[in-house]
Protein backbone atom coordinates (compact mmCIF):
# COMPACT_ATOMS: atom_id res chain seq x y z
CA UNK A 1 0.00 0.00 0.00
CA UNK A 2 1.20 3.50 -0.88
CA UNK A 3 1.65 6.15 1.76
CA UNK A 4 -1.11 8.16 0.10
CA UNK A 5 -3.79 6.17 -1.70
CA UNK A 6 -6.20 8.59 -3.38
CA UNK A 7 -8.75 5.84 -4.00
CA UNK A 8 -9.53 5.98 -0.27
CA UNK A 9 -10.74 9.52 -0.87
CA UNK A 10 -12.44 9.03 -4.22
CA UNK A 11 -14.14 5.87 -2.98
CA UNK A 12 -15.69 7.66 -0.02
CA UNK A 13 -16.65 10.98 -1.57
CA UNK A 14 -20.38 10.68 -0.73
CA UNK A 15 -19.57 10.22 2.95
CA UNK A 16 -17.21 13.21 2.95
CA UNK A 17 -19.86 15.20 1.12
CA UNK A 18 -22.50 14.41 3.76
CA UNK A 19 -20.01 15.31 6.48
CA UNK A 20 -19.23 18.62 4.79
CA UNK A 21 -22.93 19.37 4.55
CA UNK A 22 -23.38 18.60 8.28
CA UNK A 23 -20.43 20.84 9.20
CA UNK A 24 -21.78 23.68 7.10
CA UNK A 25 -25.27 23.37 8.58
CA UNK A 26 -24.06 23.26 12.17
CA UNK A 27 -21.73 26.22 11.67
CA UNK A 28 -24.18 28.38 9.73
CA UNK A 29 -27.21 27.79 11.95
CA UNK A 30 -25.21 28.24 15.17
CA UNK A 31 -23.70 31.47 13.85
CA UNK A 32 -27.06 32.85 12.71
CA UNK A 33 -28.78 32.03 15.99
CA UNK A 34 -25.79 33.26 17.99
CA UNK A 35 -25.59 36.53 16.09
CA UNK A 36 -29.31 37.25 16.31
CA UNK A 37 -29.24 36.61 20.06
CA UNK A 38 -26.05 38.56 20.56
CA UNK A 39 -27.45 41.93 19.52
CA UNK A 40 -30.14 42.36 22.20
CA UNK A 41 -27.87 40.71 24.77
CA UNK A 42 -25.01 43.08 23.89
CA UNK A 43 -27.35 46.02 24.42
CA UNK A 44 -28.13 44.55 27.85
CA UNK A 45 -24.43 43.89 28.43
CA UNK A 46 -23.56 47.61 28.12
CA UNK A 47 -26.54 48.72 30.22
CA UNK A 48 -25.85 50.93 33.21
CA UNK A 49 -28.42 48.96 35.18
CA UNK A 50 -26.66 46.06 36.98
CA UNK A 51 -29.89 44.02 37.12
CA UNK A 52 -29.85 43.95 33.31
CA UNK A 53 -26.10 43.75 32.81
CA UNK A 54 -25.00 41.17 35.38
CA UNK A 55 -27.09 38.17 34.21
CA UNK A 56 -25.68 38.63 30.71
CA UNK A 57 -22.14 38.93 32.10
CA UNK A 58 -22.65 35.73 34.08
CA UNK A 59 -23.83 33.96 30.92
CA UNK A 60 -20.93 35.10 28.76
CA UNK A 61 -18.34 34.36 31.48
CA UNK A 62 -19.69 30.83 31.91
CA UNK A 63 -19.72 30.03 28.20
CA UNK A 64 -16.39 31.67 27.49
CA UNK A 65 -14.81 30.14 30.56
CA UNK A 66 -15.57 26.49 29.86
CA UNK A 67 -14.69 24.29 26.85
CA UNK A 68 -17.38 23.98 24.21
CA UNK A 69 -16.96 20.19 24.30
CA UNK A 70 -17.87 20.15 28.00
CA UNK A 71 -20.92 22.33 27.27
CA UNK A 72 -22.01 19.98 24.50
CA UNK A 73 -21.62 16.84 26.62
CA UNK A 74 -23.37 18.50 29.55
CA UNK A 75 -26.41 19.35 27.43
CA UNK A 76 -26.55 16.05 25.55
CA UNK A 77 -26.02 13.68 28.49
CA UNK A 78 -27.25 15.99 31.23
CA UNK A 79 -30.76 16.51 29.87
CA UNK A 80 -31.87 13.00 30.74
CA UNK A 81 -30.86 13.47 34.39
CA UNK A 82 -33.85 15.67 35.12
CA UNK A 83 -36.97 13.89 36.31
CA UNK A 84 -39.25 16.47 34.66
CA UNK A 85 -37.36 16.20 31.40
CA UNK A 86 -37.89 12.43 31.28
CA UNK A 87 -41.54 12.99 32.16
CA UNK A 88 -41.85 15.49 29.33
CA UNK A 89 -40.28 12.96 26.96
CA UNK A 90 -42.79 10.31 28.00
CA UNK A 91 -45.64 12.73 27.44
CA UNK A 92 -44.12 13.44 24.05
CA UNK A 93 -43.85 17.21 24.39
CA UNK A 94 -42.27 18.22 21.10
CA UNK A 95 -39.98 20.98 22.42
CA UNK A 96 -38.38 18.90 25.16
CA UNK A 97 -38.06 15.89 22.86
CA UNK A 98 -35.56 17.97 20.92
CA UNK A 99 -33.08 17.45 23.75
CA UNK A 100 -32.84 13.79 22.80
CA UNK A 101 -31.62 14.73 19.34
CA UNK A 102 -27.82 15.03 19.02
CA UNK A 103 -28.30 17.44 16.11
CA UNK A 104 -30.40 19.79 18.19
CA UNK A 105 -28.11 19.48 21.21
CA UNK A 106 -25.09 20.35 19.07
CA UNK A 107 -26.85 23.39 17.61
CA UNK A 108 -28.00 24.42 21.07
CA UNK A 109 -24.50 24.20 22.57
CA UNK A 110 -22.76 25.80 19.59
CA UNK A 111 -25.35 28.56 19.36
CA UNK A 112 -25.08 29.42 23.06
CA UNK A 113 -21.30 29.33 22.86
CA UNK A 114 -20.85 31.52 19.80
CA UNK A 115 -23.57 33.85 21.08
CA UNK A 116 -21.59 34.41 24.30
CA UNK A 117 -18.45 35.35 22.37
CA UNK A 118 -20.40 37.50 19.93
CA UNK A 119 -22.08 39.37 22.78
CA UNK A 120 -18.66 40.39 24.04
CA UNK A 121 -17.49 41.39 20.56
CA UNK A 122 -20.59 43.53 19.89
CA UNK A 123 -20.58 45.01 23.40
CA UNK A 124 -16.89 45.90 23.14
CA UNK A 125 -17.49 47.56 19.80
CA UNK A 126 -20.48 49.48 21.19
CA UNK A 127 -18.39 50.74 24.11
CA UNK A 128 -15.85 52.09 21.63
CA UNK A 129 -18.40 54.29 19.88
CA UNK A 130 -16.95 57.82 19.89
CA UNK A 131 -18.74 59.72 22.65
CA UNK A 132 -19.22 62.77 20.45
CA UNK A 133 -21.26 60.78 17.92
CA UNK A 134 -23.70 59.72 20.63
CA UNK A 135 -23.86 63.28 21.88
CA UNK A 136 -24.61 64.51 18.35
CA UNK A 137 -27.42 61.96 18.10
CA UNK A 138 -28.91 63.25 21.34
CA UNK A 139 -28.49 66.87 20.32
CA UNK A 140 -30.33 66.17 17.05
CA UNK A 141 -33.32 64.99 19.06
CA UNK A 142 -32.91 61.23 18.84
CA UNK A 143 -34.35 59.13 21.63
CA UNK A 144 -32.07 56.56 23.23
CA UNK A 145 -33.62 53.80 21.20
CA UNK A 146 -33.33 55.78 17.99
CA UNK A 147 -29.67 56.57 18.69
CA UNK A 148 -29.01 52.90 19.35
CA UNK A 149 -30.80 51.80 16.21
CA UNK A 150 -29.47 54.46 13.87
CA UNK A 151 -26.01 55.34 15.20
CA UNK A 152 -24.54 53.08 17.87
CA UNK A 153 -25.40 49.64 16.48
CA UNK A 154 -24.74 50.34 12.77
CA UNK A 155 -21.38 51.82 13.68
CA UNK A 156 -20.49 49.06 16.15
CA UNK A 157 -21.52 46.22 13.83
CA UNK A 158 -19.22 47.61 11.15
CA UNK A 159 -16.25 48.10 13.42
CA UNK A 160 -16.56 44.56 14.80
CA UNK A 161 -16.20 42.86 11.39
CA UNK A 162 -12.47 42.00 11.77
CA UNK A 163 -12.86 40.51 15.24
CA UNK A 164 -16.07 38.73 14.30
CA UNK A 165 -14.32 37.03 11.39
CA UNK A 166 -12.10 35.26 13.92
CA UNK A 167 -15.14 34.05 15.82
CA UNK A 168 -16.70 32.67 12.61
CA UNK A 169 -13.51 30.76 11.75
CA UNK A 170 -13.20 29.40 15.29
CA UNK A 171 -16.84 28.28 15.13
CA UNK A 172 -16.24 26.44 11.86
CA UNK A 173 -13.30 24.57 13.31
CA UNK A 174 -14.93 24.13 16.71
CA UNK A 175 -17.86 22.35 15.08
CA UNK A 176 -15.50 19.36 14.71
CA UNK A 177 -16.47 18.27 18.23
CA UNK A 178 -19.99 17.44 16.99
CA UNK A 179 -18.73 13.90 16.41
CA UNK A 180 -18.58 13.48 20.21
CA UNK A 181 -22.37 13.19 20.22
CA UNK A 182 -22.62 10.70 17.31
CA UNK A 183 -23.05 13.32 14.57
CA UNK A 184 -21.08 12.63 11.41
CA UNK A 185 -19.68 15.98 10.38
CA UNK A 186 -16.58 16.46 8.25
CA UNK A 187 -14.29 15.31 11.05
CA UNK A 188 -16.63 12.44 11.88
CA UNK A 189 -16.59 11.30 8.25
CA UNK A 190 -12.79 11.37 8.24
CA UNK A 191 -12.69 9.26 11.38
CA UNK A 192 -15.10 6.71 9.89
CA UNK A 193 -13.07 6.45 6.70
CA UNK A 194 -9.87 6.14 8.69
CA UNK A 195 -11.21 3.32 10.81
CA UNK A 196 -12.42 1.38 7.77
CA UNK A 197 -9.21 1.74 5.73
CA UNK A 198 -6.56 2.46 8.38
CA UNK A 199 -5.55 5.35 6.13
CA UNK A 200 -4.93 8.29 8.48
CA UNK A 201 -3.09 10.49 5.99
CA UNK A 202 -5.68 10.20 3.23
CA UNK A 203 -8.72 10.89 5.39
CA UNK A 204 -7.35 13.51 7.78
CA UNK A 205 -5.20 15.39 5.31
CA UNK A 206 -8.15 15.51 2.92
CA UNK A 207 -10.57 16.97 5.47
CA UNK A 208 -7.82 19.25 6.76
CA UNK A 209 -7.57 20.66 3.26
CA UNK A 210 -11.34 21.12 3.09
CA UNK A 211 -11.30 23.06 6.39
CA UNK A 212 -8.42 25.12 4.99
CA UNK A 213 -10.34 25.95 1.82
CA UNK A 214 -13.47 26.85 3.80
CA UNK A 215 -11.41 29.09 6.06
CA UNK A 216 -9.84 30.88 3.11
CA UNK A 217 -13.27 31.39 1.60
CA UNK A 218 -14.47 32.94 4.85
CA UNK A 219 -11.42 35.18 5.04
CA UNK A 220 -12.14 36.30 1.47
CA UNK A 221 -15.79 37.01 2.29
CA UNK A 222 -14.80 39.10 5.30
CA UNK A 223 -12.31 41.01 3.17
CA UNK A 224 -15.18 41.90 0.84
CA UNK A 225 -17.38 42.82 3.80
CA UNK A 226 -14.67 45.11 5.15
CA UNK A 227 -14.29 46.81 1.82
CA UNK A 228 -18.05 47.33 1.68
CA UNK A 229 -18.75 48.38 5.28
CA UNK A 230 -15.48 49.69 6.63
CA UNK A 231 -14.66 52.09 3.82
CA UNK A 232 -15.11 54.98 6.24
CA UNK A 233 -12.12 53.78 8.28
CA UNK A 234 -9.88 52.92 5.34
CA UNK A 235 -7.07 55.27 4.34
CA UNK A 236 -8.29 57.94 1.99
CA UNK A 237 -8.12 57.21 -1.69
CA UNK A 238 -7.18 60.01 -4.06
CA UNK A 239 -9.97 62.56 -3.92
CA UNK A 240 -12.12 62.86 -6.97
CA UNK A 241 -12.60 66.58 -6.48
CA UNK A 242 -10.28 69.20 -5.14
CA UNK A 243 -11.42 72.09 -3.01
CA UNK A 244 -11.58 75.28 -5.03
CA UNK B 1 -37.24 78.54 5.16
CA UNK B 2 -35.53 81.86 5.44
CA UNK B 3 -36.05 83.46 2.08
CA UNK B 4 -37.87 86.47 3.43
CA UNK B 5 -35.63 86.69 6.44
CA UNK B 6 -32.55 87.47 4.41
CA UNK B 7 -33.33 91.10 3.91
CA UNK B 8 -35.06 91.62 7.19
CA UNK B 9 -32.39 91.82 9.78
CA UNK B 10 -31.90 95.23 11.26
CA UNK B 11 -30.63 94.95 14.76
CA UNK B 12 -30.88 93.49 18.21
CA UNK B 13 -34.34 92.21 18.89
CA UNK B 14 -35.76 93.70 15.75
CA UNK B 15 -38.63 91.79 14.26
CA UNK B 16 -40.63 92.27 11.11
CA UNK B 17 -44.05 90.97 10.26
CA UNK B 18 -43.07 88.48 7.51
CA UNK B 19 -40.57 87.03 9.92
CA UNK B 20 -43.26 86.45 12.50
CA UNK B 21 -45.36 84.48 10.01
CA UNK B 22 -42.35 82.46 9.12
CA UNK B 23 -41.57 81.64 12.72
CA UNK B 24 -45.21 80.97 13.48
CA UNK B 25 -45.32 78.23 10.87
CA UNK B 26 -42.14 76.68 12.12
CA UNK B 27 -43.51 76.55 15.61
CA UNK B 28 -46.73 74.90 14.55
CA UNK B 29 -44.66 72.25 12.85
CA UNK B 30 -42.73 71.51 15.98
CA UNK B 31 -45.89 71.73 18.05
CA UNK B 32 -44.52 74.30 20.46
CA UNK B 33 -46.89 77.19 20.50
CA UNK B 34 -46.20 80.52 22.09
CA UNK B 35 -44.67 83.90 21.59
CA UNK B 36 -43.02 84.28 18.24
CA UNK B 37 -40.50 86.93 19.04
CA UNK B 38 -38.53 85.19 21.71
CA UNK B 39 -36.60 82.07 20.79
CA UNK B 40 -34.78 81.12 23.99
CA UNK B 41 -34.72 82.53 27.47
CA UNK B 42 -32.45 81.25 30.23
CA UNK B 43 -33.04 82.55 33.74
CA UNK B 44 -30.81 82.22 36.77
CA UNK B 45 -29.12 79.02 35.63
CA UNK B 46 -26.90 77.20 38.13
CA UNK B 47 -24.80 74.14 37.49
CA UNK B 48 -22.64 72.27 39.98
CA UNK B 49 -20.40 69.26 39.68
CA UNK B 50 -20.33 67.99 43.25
CA UNK B 51 -19.18 70.88 45.41
CA UNK B 52 -17.83 72.81 42.46
CA UNK B 53 -20.29 75.38 41.14
CA UNK B 54 -19.53 76.02 37.48
CA UNK B 55 -22.45 78.33 36.73
CA UNK B 56 -23.59 80.71 39.43
CA UNK B 57 -26.82 82.10 38.10
CA UNK B 58 -26.58 83.17 34.48
CA UNK B 59 -29.36 84.48 32.25
CA UNK B 60 -29.82 85.36 28.61
CA UNK B 61 -32.59 86.02 26.13
CA UNK B 62 -32.26 85.36 22.42
CA UNK B 63 -34.88 86.86 20.12
CA UNK B 64 -35.26 86.03 16.46
CA UNK B 65 -32.28 87.23 14.50
CA UNK B 66 -30.01 87.70 17.50
CA UNK B 67 -26.43 86.59 17.24
CA UNK B 68 -25.10 86.30 20.77
CA UNK B 69 -21.43 85.56 21.39
CA UNK B 70 -20.48 84.09 24.73
CA UNK B 71 -16.83 84.67 25.50
CA UNK B 72 -14.57 83.93 28.45
CA UNK B 73 -11.43 82.03 29.36
CA UNK B 74 -11.35 78.22 29.50
CA UNK B 75 -13.13 76.91 32.55
CA UNK B 76 -15.32 79.99 32.85
CA UNK B 77 -18.41 77.83 32.29
CA UNK B 78 -19.40 79.19 28.89
CA UNK B 79 -19.57 75.79 27.16
CA UNK B 80 -21.42 74.27 30.09
CA UNK B 81 -23.95 77.09 29.81
CA UNK B 82 -24.59 76.36 26.15
CA UNK B 83 -24.82 72.63 26.81
CA UNK B 84 -27.37 73.20 29.56
CA UNK B 85 -29.66 74.97 27.09
CA UNK B 86 -30.29 71.79 25.08
CA UNK B 87 -29.86 69.60 28.17
CA UNK B 88 -26.70 67.82 27.13
CA UNK B 89 -25.80 68.84 30.67
CA UNK B 90 -28.49 69.03 33.30
CA UNK B 91 -28.62 72.27 35.29
CA UNK B 92 -28.83 72.30 39.08
CA UNK B 93 -31.42 75.04 39.07
CA UNK B 94 -32.87 77.68 36.78
CA UNK B 95 -35.56 78.15 34.18
CA UNK B 96 -35.38 77.69 30.43
CA UNK B 97 -38.00 78.89 27.99
CA UNK B 98 -37.93 77.75 24.38
CA UNK B 99 -40.18 79.38 21.82
CA UNK B 100 -42.11 81.17 24.55
CA UNK B 101 -42.89 77.98 26.42
CA UNK B 102 -41.23 77.25 29.72
CA UNK B 103 -39.73 73.79 29.89
CA UNK B 104 -41.15 71.70 32.68
CA UNK B 105 -38.27 70.36 34.73
CA UNK B 106 -38.11 67.70 37.41
CA UNK B 107 -35.28 66.81 39.74
CA UNK B 108 -33.56 63.45 39.19
CA UNK B 109 -31.81 61.29 41.79
CA UNK B 110 -28.53 63.12 41.28
CA UNK B 111 -30.26 66.39 42.15
CA UNK B 112 -30.09 67.74 38.61
CA UNK B 113 -32.99 69.20 36.70
CA UNK B 114 -34.12 67.11 33.76
CA UNK B 115 -36.91 67.66 31.25
CA UNK B 116 -40.06 66.03 32.63
CA UNK B 117 -41.35 64.78 29.29
CA UNK B 118 -38.87 62.97 27.00
CA UNK B 119 -41.01 63.95 23.99
CA UNK B 120 -40.61 67.60 24.89
CA UNK B 121 -36.86 67.13 25.35
CA UNK B 122 -36.62 65.81 21.80
CA UNK B 123 -38.73 68.68 20.50
CA UNK B 124 -36.49 71.23 22.20
CA UNK B 125 -33.46 69.61 20.67
CA UNK B 126 -34.88 69.72 17.17
CA UNK B 127 -35.53 73.45 17.64
CA UNK B 128 -32.03 74.11 18.97
CA UNK B 129 -29.50 72.52 16.64
CA UNK B 130 -25.96 72.23 17.89
CA UNK B 131 -22.59 72.46 16.17
CA UNK B 132 -19.78 70.96 18.24
CA UNK B 133 -16.14 71.78 18.74
CA UNK B 134 -15.09 68.37 17.43
CA UNK B 135 -17.75 68.24 14.66
CA UNK B 136 -19.10 64.90 15.92
CA UNK B 137 -20.18 63.75 12.49
CA UNK B 138 -21.34 60.15 12.35
CA UNK B 139 -18.25 58.45 11.02
CA UNK B 140 -19.90 55.46 9.35
CA UNK B 141 -22.14 57.67 7.20
CA UNK B 142 -21.26 59.67 4.13
CA UNK B 143 -21.63 63.43 4.20
CA UNK B 144 -25.03 63.22 2.53
CA UNK B 145 -26.24 60.51 4.92
CA UNK B 146 -25.11 62.60 7.88
CA UNK B 147 -27.26 65.51 6.77
CA UNK B 148 -30.31 63.42 5.80
CA UNK B 149 -30.30 61.35 8.97
CA UNK B 150 -32.01 63.55 11.54
CA UNK B 151 -34.57 65.23 9.25
CA UNK B 152 -35.64 61.82 7.92
CA UNK B 153 -35.50 59.80 11.13
CA UNK B 154 -36.23 62.38 13.82
CA UNK B 155 -38.49 64.90 12.09
CA UNK B 156 -39.87 62.13 9.90
CA UNK B 157 -39.99 64.15 6.70
CA UNK B 158 -40.15 62.15 3.43
CA UNK B 159 -36.85 60.79 2.13
CA UNK B 160 -36.98 62.79 -1.11
CA UNK B 161 -37.56 66.02 0.75
CA UNK B 162 -34.77 65.23 3.24
CA UNK B 163 -32.44 64.59 0.32
CA UNK B 164 -33.41 67.84 -1.35
CA UNK B 165 -32.86 69.72 1.92
CA UNK B 166 -29.50 68.04 2.48
CA UNK B 167 -28.26 68.94 -0.97
CA UNK B 168 -29.45 72.52 -0.59
CA UNK B 169 -27.67 73.05 2.73
CA UNK B 170 -24.50 71.26 1.62
CA UNK B 171 -24.46 73.59 -1.35
CA UNK B 172 -25.11 76.50 1.01
CA UNK B 173 -21.97 75.78 3.10
CA UNK B 174 -19.90 74.86 0.06
CA UNK B 175 -19.25 71.16 0.60
CA UNK B 176 -21.77 69.68 -1.83
CA UNK B 177 -19.04 68.09 -3.93
CA UNK B 178 -17.98 65.98 -0.93
CA UNK B 179 -21.46 64.52 -0.46
CA UNK B 180 -20.30 60.94 -1.05
CA UNK B 181 -17.14 61.21 1.07
CA UNK B 182 -16.77 59.92 4.60
CA UNK B 183 -15.99 62.45 7.33
CA UNK B 184 -12.60 60.90 8.14
CA UNK B 185 -11.49 61.64 4.60
CA UNK B 186 -12.06 65.39 4.89
CA UNK B 187 -10.27 68.32 6.47
CA UNK B 188 -11.51 69.74 9.77
CA UNK B 189 -12.90 72.83 8.11
CA UNK B 190 -14.87 70.76 5.62
CA UNK B 191 -16.16 68.49 8.40
CA UNK B 192 -17.29 71.47 10.43
CA UNK B 193 -19.13 72.90 7.45
CA UNK B 194 -20.89 69.54 7.01
CA UNK B 195 -21.80 69.70 10.70
CA UNK B 196 -23.29 73.16 10.12
CA UNK B 197 -25.28 71.80 7.15
CA UNK B 198 -26.48 68.96 9.38
CA UNK B 199 -27.69 71.47 11.96
CA UNK B 200 -29.31 73.68 9.29
CA UNK B 201 -31.16 70.73 7.77
CA UNK B 202 -33.22 70.52 10.94
CA UNK B 203 -34.39 74.06 10.11
CA UNK B 204 -34.12 74.96 13.78
CA UNK B 205 -35.17 78.15 15.53
CA UNK B 206 -31.75 78.63 17.05
CA UNK B 207 -28.28 77.41 16.13
CA UNK B 208 -25.99 76.63 19.06
CA UNK B 209 -22.27 76.77 18.29
CA UNK B 210 -19.93 75.28 20.90
CA UNK B 211 -16.45 76.64 20.09
CA UNK B 212 -16.88 75.70 16.42
CA UNK B 213 -13.39 76.77 15.35
CA UNK B 214 -11.32 75.76 18.39
CA UNK B 215 -10.32 72.36 17.01
CA UNK B 216 -9.34 73.67 13.58
CA UNK B 217 -5.95 74.43 12.13
CA UNK B 218 -5.53 78.20 11.94
CA UNK B 219 -5.75 78.30 8.15
CA UNK B 220 -9.11 76.46 8.23
CA UNK B 221 -10.78 78.77 10.76
CA UNK B 222 -11.62 81.35 8.10
CA UNK B 223 -13.80 79.10 5.93
CA UNK B 224 -15.99 78.15 8.90
CA UNK B 225 -16.27 81.73 10.18
CA UNK B 226 -17.24 82.86 6.69
CA UNK B 227 -20.15 80.40 6.67
CA UNK B 228 -21.22 81.47 10.15
CA UNK B 229 -21.07 85.12 9.20
CA UNK B 230 -23.27 84.52 6.16
CA UNK B 231 -25.79 82.66 8.34
CA UNK B 232 -25.89 85.63 10.67
CA UNK B 233 -26.48 87.93 7.73
CA UNK B 234 -29.44 85.75 6.72
CA UNK B 235 -31.03 86.62 10.02
CA UNK B 236 -30.63 83.33 11.80
CA UNK B 237 -30.70 83.23 15.57
CA UNK B 238 -27.35 82.03 16.86
CA UNK B 239 -25.74 81.43 20.24
CA UNK B 240 -22.01 81.18 19.76
CA UNK B 241 -19.47 80.17 22.38
CA UNK B 242 -16.22 81.32 20.86
CA UNK B 243 -12.65 82.50 21.26
CA UNK B 244 -12.84 84.40 17.98
CA UNK B 245 -12.92 88.03 19.09
CA UNK B 246 -13.16 89.24 15.50
CA UNK B 247 -16.37 87.26 15.03
CA UNK B 248 -17.77 88.43 18.37
CA UNK B 249 -17.03 92.04 17.53
CA UNK B 250 -18.12 92.16 13.92
CA UNK B 251 -20.87 89.59 13.56
CA UNK B 252 -22.74 89.36 16.84
CA UNK B 253 -25.15 91.98 18.07
CA UNK B 254 -24.71 91.04 21.70
CA UNK B 255 -21.74 89.76 23.58
CA UNK B 256 -21.65 88.13 27.01
CA UNK B 257 -18.40 87.85 28.95
CA UNK B 258 -18.46 84.97 31.43
CA UNK B 259 -16.01 84.82 34.28
CA UNK B 260 -15.98 82.11 36.95
CA UNK B 261 -19.55 81.12 36.27
CA UNK B 262 -21.01 84.61 36.29
CA UNK B 263 -21.87 87.13 33.62
CA UNK B 264 -19.20 89.74 34.25
CA UNK B 265 -20.15 92.13 31.48
CA UNK B 266 -22.47 92.16 28.48
CA UNK B 267 -23.87 94.40 25.80
CA UNK B 268 -23.24 95.65 22.31
CA UNK B 269 -19.90 94.19 21.18
CA UNK B 270 -18.78 97.47 19.66
CA UNK B 271 -18.99 99.00 23.12
CA UNK B 272 -18.18 96.10 25.40
CA UNK B 273 -15.19 94.87 23.42
CA UNK B 274 -13.86 98.32 22.63
CA UNK B 275 -14.35 99.97 26.02
CA UNK B 276 -14.56 97.14 28.56
CA UNK B 277 -15.69 98.35 31.98
CA UNK B 278 -14.60 95.45 34.18
CA UNK B 279 -10.99 94.74 34.98
CA UNK B 280 -11.52 91.05 34.19
CA UNK B 281 -12.66 91.74 30.68
CA UNK B 282 -9.83 94.20 30.14
CA UNK B 283 -7.35 91.51 31.20
CA UNK B 284 -9.08 88.88 29.09
CA UNK B 285 -9.11 91.08 26.00
CA UNK B 286 -5.53 92.21 26.33
CA UNK B 287 -4.53 88.56 26.22
CA UNK B 288 -6.89 87.76 23.35
CA UNK B 289 -7.58 90.64 21.05
CA UNK B 290 -5.59 90.81 17.88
Amino acid sequence: MDLFDTSVITGNLPEFWRGLWMTLQLTAVALLVGFAGAIPLAVARVSKNPAVRLPVSAYTYFFRGTPMLVQLLLIYYGAAQWEWMRAAWEEGQPFWLLFREPYFCALFAFGLNTCAYTVEIVAGSMRNTPHGEIEAAKAMGMSRFKALQRIVLPSALRRMIPSYSNEVILMLQGSAIASAVTLVDLTGAARNVYSRHFAPFESFIFVGLIYLVLTFMLVGLFKLAERRWLAHLAPRKALKTKEA
Amino acid sequence: MNQNAITQRVGFGDLQAPRADQQGRTMNQSAIAGQVREQVRVEDLHKSYGDHEVLKGVSLTANSGDVISIIGSSGSGKSTWLRCINFLENPTSGRITVGGKEIELVRNRKGELVVADPKQLQQIRTRLSMVFQHFNLWSHMTVLENVIEAPAHVLGIPKAEALERAERYLERVGVWKFRDSYPAHMSGGQQQRVAIARALAMEPGVLLFDEPTSALDPELVGEVLKVMRSLAEEGRTMLVVTHEMGFAREVSNHVIFVHQGRVEEQGNPREVLVKPQSERLQQFLSGNLK
